[in-house]
């Protein structure tokens, strides 16, 4: 009976030879392939660089002035204006711009990146219920594994730096928009797409003129939040690598600086409430046709 | 008119929902009822041998219960709805083995729909919504444009061609819809409950605009409803259904003189009969002149009593188109065309 009490468990130098095999496995994979891969990476890298250089080399006020012109194209509202305004200048005024272009420079590559994966995947996710089926339990995974579990394997294969910190950065952030194409995708109104169907829309023309449009809203709620999980993924990324305001939040942690850690985690926020709002309202202003039904 | 030439062929079309439907049609060719059906292999029978002919230029009417099968009948011919058996003829050619690219061609261009719930684009402005059928054959937007005004004119929506369909009221959606479907120049047009969720006096209205239009178009029109005043107005031949099977299918003066059986005369015992019935379903055919007045074999019951109320004894003659005698009508025939037909009791009550 002592099954019973006691879990039988796998003998001790036999689990560890089988842990010991797969890290052998993998680690002579990324020895034989880790270069193939970073140079498949490089691209992402030169972009991701030539981005950081762009905003950090170009003159603080040009910067405001197009953050402020982005903030007015996507919100059309003066509070969101001055509020943009005024954060700005006050993490300029406390030292942390350079670091706050990096990470700008960072969630937008993460973005782009996030977006250009993300929407054809959760096309043909709504396209086939065998994709749905496959790339969901996927995408739980992605969502709920601890960051630190694949950051292993990443900077086994990539070492540490930019491009490990943007992929761990995608991971995590990718799934809302993916799952969120998918479902607005999936709940527009089946007896316009009949109607599509009757005038002989064929699948493209469905999809671009039917379904897409109607599923944007939801589609940009999903780009909302990968931009909001994008950011709390800053201070992560930065243990391997990558620059910007996770850095010395990072230090503060480790040395106990309140004021650091404070000022820079508070500009985190700042940035994802100013991102926040913004493709809030951006999104609210695509439904316009709907808005209009009530009135 | 003369000779009906007929433009679309529908021979034994079989539609079964759910698993091994071959297997569900062996039975139902042999005589299962669609309740026996889906307890013994959980199909459901959608339609049950539909043999209809469908004459070009007429307005084809296809009433039935709730789940009779109208919506499935009517999106087999565009297929929106896939059969298990049969075919439907299409100027000689089967639909059914269209490819998919003439099968895309055939719907951007010899048919359209109105649907019941409108099912306009939300997003689009009503001119687009209008002029999407041309848009998606790669049309230039000059072209379209130029069309779906003149529709949205003729429909009687002047002037709203940058609304959105949510800022319409439902009887002007509905007129985008049809505006959408008259676009296309398709000679058959696929009524789904149109006018259905429109309420009486709307819907009175919409009658009349397809009535208007078709006198000036003459297109082939599938017209689905399950209100019997409907289909006697505009209606050139009703077909009935029930549980998926064609009960009767003939001309509205007919349905109403000759119902084929209780589930038809269920249909029409409510109706106004006095409002319907025309002369020359209750008239004595003869070719000579009587004593009274002269009326038109088209007016209905009501009409002729009050011309024969000054004179009861004086039967009438009827005329028809050609202003020849081709009957008389006297009181007794009156009566008789008022009387329900077979034994449907007469529900005396108090
Ligand atoms: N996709 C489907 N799967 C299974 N059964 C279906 C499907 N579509 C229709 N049916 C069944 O086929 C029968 C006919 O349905 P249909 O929608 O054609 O009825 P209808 O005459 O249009 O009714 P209504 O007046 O309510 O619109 C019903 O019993 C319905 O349950
Ligand atoms: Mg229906």
């Amino acid at each position: 009976m002592n099954w019973f009490f006691q879990f039988p468990e796998m003998g001790r130098s036999e689990l560890r030879e089988f842990k010991k095999s797969i890290d052998f496995a993998f680690r002579d994979f990324s020895r034989t392939y880790g270069e193939n891969i970073e140079n498949f990476f490089e691209p992402l890298l030169m972009f991701l660089v030539w981005f950081e250089k762009l905003f950090i080399n170009t003159p603080w006020p040009i910067i405001i002035a197009g953050i402020l012109l982005l903030a007015w194209l996507g919100s059309r509202s003066i509070s969101i204006l001055i509020g943009t305004l005024i954060s700005f200048l006050l993490i300029g005024y406390f030292g942390m711009w350079e670091d706050t272009m990096s990470t700008l420079a960072i969630i937008l590559v993460a973005t782009i990146l996030c977006i250009s994966i993300g929407i054809p995947t959760g096309i043909a996710m709504a396209r086939s219920d065998r994709v749905q089926i496959i790339v969901l339990p996927i995408l739980d995974v992605m969502q709920t594994i601890p960051s630190f579990v694949y950051l292993i394997p990443v900077v086994m294969l990539l070492g540490i730096g930019k491009v490990p910190g943007l992929i761990a950065v995608c991971i995590y952030a990718i799934p809302p928009v993916v799952r969120l194409t998918n479902l607005g995708i999936r709940l527009v109104d089946k007896a316009v797409l009949e109607a599509a169907d009757s005038f002989g829309a064929n699948y493209w023309q469905k999809l671009f003129g039917v379904q897409m449009p109607l599923a944007l809203p939801t589609i940009f709620a999903g780009i909302n939040q990968t931009i909001m999980m994008a950011l709390a993924m800053v201070v992560i990324a930065s243990m391997i690598g990558v620059k910007g305001l996770g850095l010395p939040v990072l230090r503060a942690v480790s040395n106990q600086y309140l004021a650091l850690g404070l000022m820079n985690g508070l500009a985190i926020v700042v940035l994802a409430i100013i991102f926040d709002r913004v493709t809030q309202k951006f999104g609210l202003r695509m439904q316009k046709y709907r808005k209009e039904i009530k009135d | 008119m003369n000779k009906k030439e007929i433009l679309i062929k529908i021979n034994q079309l079989y539609k079964i929902f759910g698993k091994d439907t071959s297997h569900a049609l062996e039975l139902v060719k042999n005589g299962m009822s669609k309740d026996e059906l889906l307890e013994k292999s959980n199909c459901v029978l959608g339609l049950n041998n539909i043999n209809l002919n469908i004459n070009k230029g007429q307005i084809q009417v296809i009433m039935g219960l709730s789940g009779s099968g109208k919506s499935t009948l009517i999106r087999h011919l565009n297929r929106l709805i896939e059969p298990t058996s049969g075919e439907i003829l299409f100027n000689n050619t089967n639909i059914l083995d269209l490819s998919i690219k003439e099968l895309t061609q055939f719907r951007q261009n010899n048919m359209s729909m109105v649907f019941q719930k409108f099912a306009l684009f939300p997003h689009k402005t009503i001119l687009q919504n209008v002029g999407y059928g041309l848009a998606i054959q790669g049309i230039s937007k000059d072209v379209w444009a130029e069309k779906s005004v003149k529709w949205i004119n003729r429909v009687g929506l002047d002037g709203y061609e940058s609304y959105f369909p949510g800022q319409l009221s439902g009887g002007m959606q509905q007129r985008v819809g049809l505006a959408r479907a008259l676009a296309t120049d398709a000679e058959i047009l696929l009524m789904d409950e149109a006018f259905s969720a429109l309420d009486p006096l709307i819907r009175s209205e919409m009658q009349n605009i397809l009535l208007d239009l078709q006198n000036e178009l003459h297109k082939t029109i599938i017209f689905i409803t399950h209100d019997l005043d409907e289909a006697l107005k505009i209606g050139d031949r009703i077909a009935i259904l029930r549980d998926g099977s064609m009960i009767q299918d003939s001309g509205p003066q007919n349905i109403i003189m000759n119902p084929e059986d209780d589930y038809v005369s269920d249909f029409i015992k409510d109706i106004n009969r006095a409002r319907v019935i025309q002369a020359k379903s209750i008239m004595s055919p003869t070719n000579t002149k009587s004593s009274g007045p002269v009326i038109s074999d088209k007016m209905v019951l009501e009409d002729i009593l009050q011309i024969m109320s000054d004179a009861p004894s004086k039967p009438v003659t009827v005329k028809n188109e050609a202003g020849k005698v081709i009957g008389k009508i006297a009181m007794p025939n009156l009566i008789e065309g008022m009387k329900r037909p077979k034994s449907q009791g007469t529900n005396i009550t108090g």
